[in-house]
C-alpha cells in the first residue's frame, strides 16, 4: 500500500503525522493550564482535590503524546531530532525537566509521608503548568522566525587531529533561550499558555458538579480569553505579514520570501479552510459560555478543543508545506531544514506509516476506555468514595 | 567548523549514564510487579475470594508509586538523545528513531489508557474488563522494554541497515532483521526476566517483613508463595537467556567478552575465572592492565560459554588490540586505518559528486565499502588506541557479582517455597530477615547488568561504526554539566519521596475490603 506511494508522498504523510501529532498534544495541554489554575478555583482542599483529580486522570495522555510526538519526529525528521534538540539545548532541558516533575506530583501530592510537602507538588504542577505551555509555544514558533545554526553532515568526514567532528552546530547564544528573547516566540508562548487555561476552564465546566468552583470558572474564562486572543491576533496578523523561508522547488535553494505564510494560505485553500474552520470552532466555543445567560452549554471543550486541533494543525502545515523551510536558519538559509533534506529514508518512511496504521485503533481504545469510566460529572463525593485519589 | 571538547564527552556520558541508571532503578519493578499483580487478580477473578482483592489493591497501590517515578525519569531518555547525542541521531536516526516512535505508539497509549481502568475503574467497569485492563498494562508496559531494548540490541549489533553516501548516515533496509536480530530477541528476554526477578524478591522482601511483624500471614504467605513461584521460573529462563547474552558477545563484541573476563591474552580450552581480585599492573605496551592476584577457575569453560566448544579459541584484548595474525585477527591500528581511509573516501565522493566528477566519485565509493565495516575505527586514527578498551574491573566485577546474586535469589525463591509448602515460613525468622535484605540486593544486580551490558561496550555508541568521541551534541560542557547536577538533584530528591512513600505505604498495609453490597450502596448514593 504505502510502498507505492513516492518519497516525496511519504515525506508530506509524516509531516502531516507530525502535525496532528502536535495539534493533538496543544489540545491535551489543558492539563497544564488546569494546574495553573488549581489555587484561583479551588479555595478550600476539598475544592483543590476536585481540580487536581480530575486533572490527574487524563495527565498521562498529554505526556505520553508528547513522548510520541518526540518519537514521530525522531522517527520521520531525524535531522530536526538532531539540530534542534541538540542545539537549543536549554529550551529542550527546561521543557523536559518541566515535564519530569509533573510526573510524580499527582502520584505523591496527598500521600502520606512524602518528602516534600503537599505545597512543593501543587507549586510542581503550576511549574510545568507554566514552562510547558509558554516554552512549547516559543519552541514551535521558531518554526516561522528562524534560529541561528549551520548542519553540514559531511562535517562527518572532517577530522583535524584528534579533534571530533559535529554535524550541526547552535550559533545561538543562550542555546535555545534566546528564542524566548524574541517577541514574536513569546507571543506564541503565551498565546499556548492562555489557550491551556482557556481550554482547562472549558473542561472543568464540562466535567464538575460544584456550584463554587463553577461561578470562578465562568469568571476566569472571560479573564483569560480576553488575553489569549490577543496574543492569538498579534501572532497571526505577524504571521501573515511576515517573510517567510521559502524553498525553490528545482534547485532547493532556500530564500527569505516577502508574504510567505500568508502566501501559503492561499496557495493551499484546504489549510485555510481548517484554519479559518479552527479559529471559528475555538471562538465559538469560548463566546458561548460567557454569553449564556439562563442555562449555560458545558460543551464548549469540544468545540474549543477541536477548534485547536485545526487551527494548530494548519499552522504546522503552512510551516511546511508549500516548499516551505520548516526550521530555518538565520545563520546560514542553506542550513534549513524541509521536509525533504531532513526526512527518513523511504524505506523507514513506508515501515513506519503501517505502524502509524495502529493509531486509529489507539484512539477507538482510548475512547472506549475513557467512557466507560468517565461517564458523568464529578464531585466531592465521587472523589471520597474512589479508592485511588491524588 | 567547532569541534569536541573531552570534558563535554565526559559531562554528556555522565548525564547519560546518570539518567539511564535512575531511571533502570524503577523500570524493573514495573515490568515484573505488573505480571504480578496480573495474575493476583486473576486468581481473585477466578476464585472470587475477596482476600486476592485485597492482596492485588496493595501491590497495585505500589506499582502506581514506582510507576510514577519510572515514567518521570524515562522521559528524558529518549529526548536526551537529540539534545546530548545530536550526531548520533542523525547519523543513524533512519534506524533508531523508528522503535522510539512504535514504542509511543504501541505500547506508553496502552499503559496511560488501562492504567486509569486499573486504578480508577474497581467500582466502574465489570470485574473481567478490569482485569483486561490490568493485563494489558503488564503487556504495555512489556511492550514498551521490547522497543526500547530492540533499539539498544541495535546499536550493540547494527543489523539490517546498509550506509547511503548521499545522505551520510545508514538507513534501514530490513525492519524484521532489527526487529528480530538475535541480539535484540536475546536481550529482550534476558532483561526482562532480570526485571521478573527483581520484582518477585521485592514481593516476597515485603512479605516477609509482615511477617517479621508478625501481621498479614495470610497477605504475606499468599503474595510470598506467587512471587516464588514466578521467580524461580524466571530465575531459571534468566540464566539460559545469560548464556545466550555470554555467547552473542563473544560473536559481536569480542572486546567486551574479553574485559569482563579479564582476558588479555586469547587461548583455546580458555578456563572461565568464577572469581577473582584484580591488580593494575601497568605496561608500557598495555596501560591499565589487570592481573589476577587470586581466582578460582574452570578449565575450558570460557571457551565453552563463549563457542560451544571446550577447544574454541576465545581472542583476549591484546589480540583485538595489537591483532593476531594466526586467527585472523585484524589490529586495532590496522582497523583505524582502515577507518580513515572510509572516511576520507566518503569525503573524497562527496566532492566528487558535487563537482560532477563520477569516476572519481564510484572509486572512492568502492574504496569506501571495501573499509566500512571499520568506519568507527577511523576516529582514532591520530588518537591511542588503547581508549578502546572499556573498563575491566567495572565489568569483571559487575558481571561475578551479578551472577553471584542471580543464584542468592534463587536459592532464596526455593528455600521460602519449600517453607510455606511446609507451612514454616513464619518460624524461620533468619530466612525473613535475609528476604527483606536481599531486596537492594536484586537493585544491585539489576544495576550491575546495566553496567556490563553498556559499560562493558565503551566507546561505542553503535558497535564499531560510532564512538561516543563522533556522537556527542556541540553544546558548552558547563550547559551539560549543570544539567547533569539538576538531574542529580531532581532525581535523588524524587528518590528519597519515593523510598519513603513506597515505606510509609507498606507500612499502612493492605486496606480492608469494603464488601461488595456496601460499596453497592455507596454508588448507588453517588448516583443519585
Amino acid at each position: 500500500m504505502f510502498e507505492t506511494l513516492s518519497y516525496i508522498s511519504l515525506q508530506q504523510y509524516w509531516w502531516i503525522i507530525v502535525s496532528l501529532l502536535g495539534a493533538i498534544l496543544v489540545f491535551l495541554m489543558f492539563v497544564q493550564g488546569g494546574q495553573t489554575l488549581i489555587y484561583t478555583l479551588g479555595k478550600t482542599e476539598d475544592e483543590r482535590s476536585i481540580l487536581v483529580n480530575l486533572l490527574g486522570r487524563k495527565w498521562e495522555f498529554t505526556f505520553t503524546t508528547l513522548v510520541t510526538f518526540g518519537g514521530a519526529f525522531f522517527a520521520s525528521f531525524p535531522l530536526f531530532y538532531s539540530t534542534s534538540f541538540g542545539g537549543a539545548y536549554w529550551v529542550w532541558m527546561l521543557i523536559l525537566i518541566a515535564f519530569v516533575v509533573q510526573a510524580v506530583s499527582y502520584e505523591y501530592r496527598r500521600k502520606q509521608n512524602n518528602f516534600f510537602g503537599q505545597r512543593t507538588y501543587e507549586t510542581l504542577l503550576f511549574i510545568n503548568g507554566l514552562l510547558g505551555t509558554v516554552l512549547i509555544g516559543t519552541a514551535v514558533a521558531t518554526f516561522f522566525t528562524g534560529s541561528s545554526f549551520s548542519v553540514d553532515k559531511m562535517n562527518l568526514t572532517r577530522i583535524i587531529g584528534d579533534k571530533m567532528p559535529v554535524i550541526s552546530e547552535w550559533k545561538g547564544l543562550a542555546y535555545g533561550l534566546e528564542a524566548a528573547l524574541n517577541l514574536h516566540n513569546l507571543t506564541l508562548g503565551l498565546t499556548v499558555f492562555f489557550l491551556s487555561r482557556v481550554l482547562a476552564l472549558l473542561y472543568f465546566m464540562n466535567r464538575i458538579r460544584n456550584a463554587e468552583i463553577m461561578e470562578r470558572v465562568k469568571k476566569q474564562l472571560v479573564y483569560n480569553a480576553i488575553p489569549f486572543v490577543i496574543f492569538f491576533l498579534i501572532f497571526t496578523i505577524w504571521l501573515l505579514f511576515s517573510k517567510g523561508f521559502a524553498v525553490n522547488p528545482i534547485t532547493k535553494e532556500v530564500f527569505v520570501e516577502p508574504y510567505k505564510y500568508l502566501h501559503n494560505l492561499l496557495a493551499m485553500p484546504i489549510v485555510a479552510i481548517l484554519f479559518i474552520l479552527g479559529v471559528a470552532m475555538v471562538l465559538v466555543g469560548i463566546i458561548r459560555p460567557i454569553t449564556c445567560f439562563v442555562k449555560c452549554s458545558d460543551k464548549g471543550i469540544w468545540l474549543t478543543g477541536i477548534g485547536t486541533i485545526l487551527t494548530v494543525f494548519s499552522l504546522f502545515l503552512l510551516a511546511g508545506f508549500n516548499n516551505t523551510a520548516y526550521y530555518p536558519s538565520t545563520f546560514d538559509l542553506q542550513s534549513s531544514l524541509t521536509i525533504e533534506n531532513s526526512s527518513s529514508s523511504k524505506y523507514t518512511l513506508t515501515v513506519m506509516s503501517y505502524v502509524s496504521l495502529l493509531v486509529p485503533f489507539v484512539i477507538a481504545y482510548i475512547w472506549y476506555a475513557w467512557r466507560s469510566i468517565d461517564n458523568k460529572k464529578i464531585d466531592i463525593e465521587e472523589i471520597k468514595a474512589e479508592t485511588h485519589t491524588y | 567548523m567547532e569541534h569536541v571538547d573531552y570534558s563535554l564527552l565526559d559531562w554528556s556520558r555522565a548525564q547519560f549514564a546518570l539518567t539511564a541508571m535512575y531511571h533502570w532503578l524503577f523500570v524493573p519493578l514495573t515490568l515484573g510487579l505488573s505480571f504480578i499483580v496480573a495474575f493476583m487478580e486473576t486468581l481473585y477473578v477466578r476464585t472470587g475470594n475477596p482476600e486476592w482483592k485485597r492482596i492485588t489493591k496493595f501491590w497495585m497501590t505500589l506499582f502506581g508509586i514506582n510507576f510514577a517515578i519510572g515514567v518521570a525519569t524515562g522521559i528524558i531518555m529518549e529526548f536526551e538523545f537529540g539534545t546530548n547525542w545530536s550526531n548520533y541521531s542523525w547519523f543513524v536516526g533512519d534506524i533508531f528513531g523508528a522503535p522510539l516512535a512504535i514504542e509511543g505508539i504501541m505500547a506508553f497509549f496502552m499503559e496511560s489508557t488501562f492504567i486509569a481502568i486499573m486504578f480508577f475503574g474497581w467500582n466502574k467497569v465489570s470485574k473481567k474488563f478490569h482485569l483486561a485492563s490490568t493485563w494489558l498494562v503488564a503487556i504495555g508496559s512489556n511492550l514498551s522494554a521490547l522497543w526500547i531494548l530492540v533499539a539498544n540490541a541495535w546499536m550493540q549489533n547494527p543489523a539490517g541497515m546498509k550506509f547511503n553516501p548521499d545522505t551520510a548516515r545508514n538507513e534501514m533496509i530490513n525492519f524484521w532483521q532489527v526487529l528480530f536480530s538475535p541480539v535484540a530477541i536475546n536481550k529482550f528476554h534476558h532483561t526482562v526476566l532480570s526485571a521478573y526477578v527483581l520484582s518477585s524478591v521485592f514481593v516476597i522482601g515485603v512479605s516477609a517483613w509482615f511477617l517479621i511483624k508478625n501481621k498479614e500471614h495470610i497477605f504475606a504467605k499468599k503474595s510470598m508463595k506467587l512471587a516464588a513461584i514466578f521467580g524461580l521460573i524466571a530465575s531459571f529462563l534468566t540464566i539460559v537467556t545469560g548464556d545466550g547474552s555470554a555467547r552473542n558477545m563473544a560473536k559481536y563484541q569480542p572486546m567486551k567478552f574479553a574485559a569482563m573476563e579479564n582476558l588479555y591474552d586469547g587461548k583455546q580450552n580458555a578456563p572461565l575465572a568464577v572469581f577473582g581480585f584484580l591488580q593494575k599492573n601497568n605496561v608500557e605496551s598495555s596501560p591499565n592492565k589487570q592481573d589476577f592476584v587470586f581466582k578460582i577457575e574452570i578449565p575450558n569453560m570460557l571457551s565453552y560459554m563463549a563457542f560451544l566448544n571446550p577447544n574454541a579459541y576465545v581472542p583476549g584484548i591484546h589480540d583485538l588490540v595489537k591483532g593476531n595474525a594466526e586467527h585472523n585477527i585484524l589490529s586495532y591500528k590496522e582497523r583505524s586505518k582502515k577507518g580513515e581511509i572510509a572516511i576520507n573516501s566518503l569525503a573524497e565522493y562527496t566532492k566528487a559528486k558535487k563537482s560532477g566528477n563520477d569516476s572519481v566519485a564510484n572509486a572512492a565509493l568502492i574504496k569506501f565499502k571495501e573499509n566500512y565495516s571499520h568506519f568507527g575505527y577511523g576516529y582514532y586514527a591520530n588518537r591511542d588506541v588503547n581508549e578502546l578498551i572499556p573498563s575491566v574491573p567495572s565489568t569483571f566485577y559487575s558481571f561475578r557479582i551479578m551472577v553471584g546474586l542471580g543464584f542468592h535469589f534463587i536459592a532464596l525463591f526455593l528455600v521460602i517455597l519449600i517453607l510455606i509448602m511446609k507451612d514454616k515460613v513464619d518460624k524461620k525468622r533468619i530466612i525473613l530477615y535475609t528476604a527483606l535484605w536481599t531486596i537492594p540486593l536484586a537493585y544491585i544486580a539489576s544495576e550491575l547488568g546495566w553496567i556490563v551490558a553498556e559499560v562493558g561496550r565503551q566507546p561505542w555508541v553503535i558497535q564499531d561504526i560510532l564512538p561516543t568521541i563522533a556522537a556527542v551534541s556541540q553544546i558548552k560542557p558547563t550547559s551539560v554539566q549543570i544539567t547533569f547536577w539538576l538531574f542529580f538533584v531532581i532525581f535523588t530528591g524524587l528518590l528519597i519521596a519515593e523510598i519513603k512513600i513506597m515505606v510509609s505505604q507498606i507500612k499502612k498495609g493492605p486496606v480492608e475490603e469494603i464488601p461488595e453490597r456496601s460499596q453497592n450502596q455507596i454508588n448507588n448514593k453517588i448516583k443519585n
